[in-house]
């Protein structure tokens, strides 16, 4: 059949299985979102701004699994996309960014909003495209989605010259190509096998890979057929649940007591879908000295990039703990996890003077159902978050981890409403919810249930506690001196405010709060009043070794 | 545990890629990007009218050559790639020099092109193109004995290479699995 260009986009996207698109329309889009609405099969999500549309795009994709669609005009909606796709790039998360530039005969002359979105995004996605001709739109489309969504996952960007939109041409629909990761054949996993049978004090590092390959249920099953404690990384939280025995929370910069402790003690680690990031191996020199790494992942880089391994294995981490699990068969290391167990009981940590903000995201789990996506900006609060709210299952923890993109909430907690269907927690702090904070009125016309813990401490929290403990107490710029009444902006954008003051208010407001978002399919804002020096601990400075980990201020 | 040979040295990667407009600034890109020490890189087309073939000279440790190759073989318009260095190959590489060569000196530089296999492509009252073609080192030795009469200006081509027998790039398996 002949359809245009901006048809055929549509129906490619149809073939995907695309129920949700975020994005905004511009000069260069019209076309695109003229069929988009001829077809009328697809819910759009006008957001306020295009950082938001890519953020919620990936926050979509990070609790579905599936791809994050996003759509932006040329020239600045283009590149308001920018961060949102890096975000994307650097936890993973498969996502097609689709934009719209100038027509053929307009490119390449600095025309109105034309700019090289192709040539900006290069370095922060998987692959990118720049259609100039509508018979390869389709073709080009199918191969965004399959390379988006396979292998180590990740953002494509798309770019389509507005002649192509109208340009008609033959199409043809297909069925979607599936990614079928390779199987992991027994030989590849001997060394391995053997390995982690000789061990004696084995421990499991689980990454994002983990949540990647959906292999959380193996996980568990490994951890315990071979009685192995469990620490995650902050893009893997959830892989095993918060409070289990195993599980022994983060580890990394301002990961746990025992995980850092068990981490030292350990003669194997068994890294999984994980990379080594400066904020997991800090030390990468000194992290596997004495030890035995043992590093699956799918990406053939990343092996021997940060940390090298004496043994690994390249391969999808579904398929590797398939093959994997019964060539382990069940171990028995009793004396260690007792050990470990007693790590976790040692040394309480000491935050502050005031420690609310810890205590309203322990009760917040509590209170909330725990079936709910849960999401963070970045900052102190994403510490808290990571480590006091007890997750149980993957995917319902998004947190840029490796860009730290402070303003993803806010859009991000959008579209994990809408991939999950249920409502959903932010965890922001003033100085990231102020960077993005126009998607709260997006979040009030969709409707979209979402209980904002603001953790208002009138400070760049996290900058601040780095300039306590490396630069002596001098505070440059990170005292906020905002005279903004959150509760009166909340209700200004048409959502509703509430605050917590002090411990007290915690229980009932937070259970207000959540009633009140899911009755009216509103959005709750909580204006958190926190203290300016409460700090994230324990912490392991940059480059520093996990035996110097701090666990009180005065330790530092 | 995999021990990294810290010296640094030339190493040769050859790359199949997607002949499209942007590969280059994609691939280059990434060698700026992560920071990779490249000498030479030589480009062009196949024959197959879909596929370039690029020769990349890197100066580096062991550690980064496979990172690069890795990190290449991950981009998807990189189709194969190996590391020269571990087959037996033929390298070659052409230089175009430009001297100046009055009738006093044209007879001398004549004789150094003869000893070198050189040959004379352009010859003007006062100056004379140079060709040579041969093995890197051969060239920069010409260049030692040729640099003395002045250069106008020069070009070279940087390293092509091609495996010896019947080992060719793209029946080649991905290099990375070999690692």
């Amino acid at each position: 059949m002949k359809l245009t260009g901006a048809e055929i986009l549509i129906n490619c996207l149809l073939e995907q299985g695309v129920d949700t698109i975020f994005g905004y329309p511009g000069g260069t889009v019209l076309d695109i979102y003229d069929a988009l609405y001829r077809n009328g099969k697809i819910n759009h999500i006008l957001t306020a701004h295009e950082q938001g549309a890519s953020h919620a795009a990936d926050g979509y994709a990070r609790v579905t699994g599936k791809v994050g669609v996003c759509f932006a005009t040329s020239g600045p909606g283009a590149t308001n996309l920018v961060t949102g796709i890096a975000t994307a790039y650097m936890d993973s998360i498969p996502m097609v960014a689709i934009t719209g530039n100038v027509g053929l005969s307009l490119l390449g002359r600095d025309s109105f909003q034309e700019i090289d979105i192709k040539g900006i995004t290069i370095p922060i996605t998987k692959h990118n495209y720049i259609v100039k001709d509508v018979s390869e739109l389709a073709d080009v489309v199918r191969q965004a989605f399959y390379i988006a969504s396979s292998g180590r996952k990740g953002p494509v960007l798309i770019d389509i010259l507005k002649n192509v939109q109208t340009q008609v041409c033959d199409y043809e629909p297909q069925e979607p190509r599936k990614y079928e990761a390779l199987p992991v054949p027994e030989s590849k996993l001997e060394a391995a096998a053997a390995a982690i049978k000789a061990s004696k004090r084995p421990l499991i590092i689980a990454g994002g890979g983990i949540v990647s390959a959906n292999a959380a249920p193996l996980l568990r099953q490994l951890a315990n057929n071979i009685q192995c404690p469990v620490a995650y990384t902050l893009m893997g939280k959830g892989n095993v649940p918060d409070g289990e025995a195993h599980c022994l929370g983060m580890i990394g910069m301002h990961g746990s007591v025992a995980a850092a402790k068990a981490c030292m003690k350990a003669d194997t680690i068994i890294a999984l879908g994980t990379r080594f990031s400066d904020r997991v191996a800090l030390n990468r020199d000194a992290f596997a000295k004495n030890k035995t790494v043992i590093h699956v992942d799918i990406d053939n880089a990343e092996i021997d990039k940060n940390v090298v391994s004496a043994i690994h294995v390249m391969g999808d981490l579904y398929n590797t703990l398939t093959t994997l699990i019964p060539m382990v068969g069940n171990l028995e290391h009793t004396e260690w996890l007792e050990e470990v167990h007693k790590y976790k009981t040692q040394e309480p940590i000491k935050k502050g003077a005031s420690e609310l903000a810890v205590n309203i995201l322990s009760k917040a789990c509590e209170i909330f159902p725990d079936d709910i996506p849960v999401v963070t900006d970045v900052g102190q609060h994403q510490m808290w978050t990571a480590q006091y709210y007890k997750l149980k299952e993957p995917r319902l923890f998004c947190s840029s981890g490796g860009l730290g993109t402070m303003g993803y909430g806010m859009g991000a907690a959008i579209g994990a409403c809408f991939g999950s269907g249920k409502p959903a927690v932010l965890v922001t702090g003033d100085g990231c919810f102020n960077m993005n904070l126009n998607e709260l009125s997006t979040a009030v016309t969709q409707g979209t249930p979402i209980v904002i813990l603001l953790m208002n401490n009138g400070v760049l929290g996290m900058v601040r506690q780095w300039q306590k403990i490396f630069y002596n107490n001098r505070f440059s710029q990170t005292t906020l001196q905002k005279k903004t009444d959150y509760v009166k902006f909340a209700e200004s954008f048409g959502a509703i405010g509430m605050r917590i003051n002090s411990e007290k208010d915690i229980v009932p407001v937070l259970k207000s709060a959540y009633e009140t978002a899911v009755k009216n399919c509103v959005p709750v804002l909580v204006d958190c009043h926190i203290s300016c020096d409460e700090n994230v601990l324990p912490m392991i400075k940059p480059g520093a070794t996990y035996d110097t980990q701090i666990r009180k201020m005065e330790d530092n | 545990m995999a021990e990294y040979k810290k010296e640094k040295q030339k190493w040769t990667i050859g790359a199949l890629v997607s002949n499209e407009s942007g590969v280059l600034t994609r691939i280059s890109g990434l060698f700026a990007r992560r920071g990779y020490n490249i000498e030479s890189l030589s480009v062009c087309t196949t024959e197959d009218p879909a596929i370039s073939r690029m020769t990349i000279v890197l100066i580096g440790d062991e550690y980064t050559l496979y990172q690069m190759i890795k990190q290449m073989d991950k981009l998807d318009d990189v189709k194969k790639i190996g590391c020269a260095d571990e087959l037996d190959c033929v390298y070659r590489e052409l230089l175009l020099i430009k001297v100046p060569a009055t009738a006093e000196v044209r007879r001398e530089i004549v004789e150094i092109k003869e000893i070198y296999k050189a040959k004379v492509v352009d010859l003007s009252i006062d100056t004379m193109i140079l060709e040579l073609t041969g093995i890197p080192s051969k060239i920069d030795a010409f260049l030692k004995v040729i640099e003395p009469f002045g250069v106008l200006e020069m070009q070279r081509t940087g390293v092509t290479v091609l495996a010896r027998g019947t080992h060719t790039l793209k029946d080649r398996d991905c290099y990375g699995d070999n690692i």
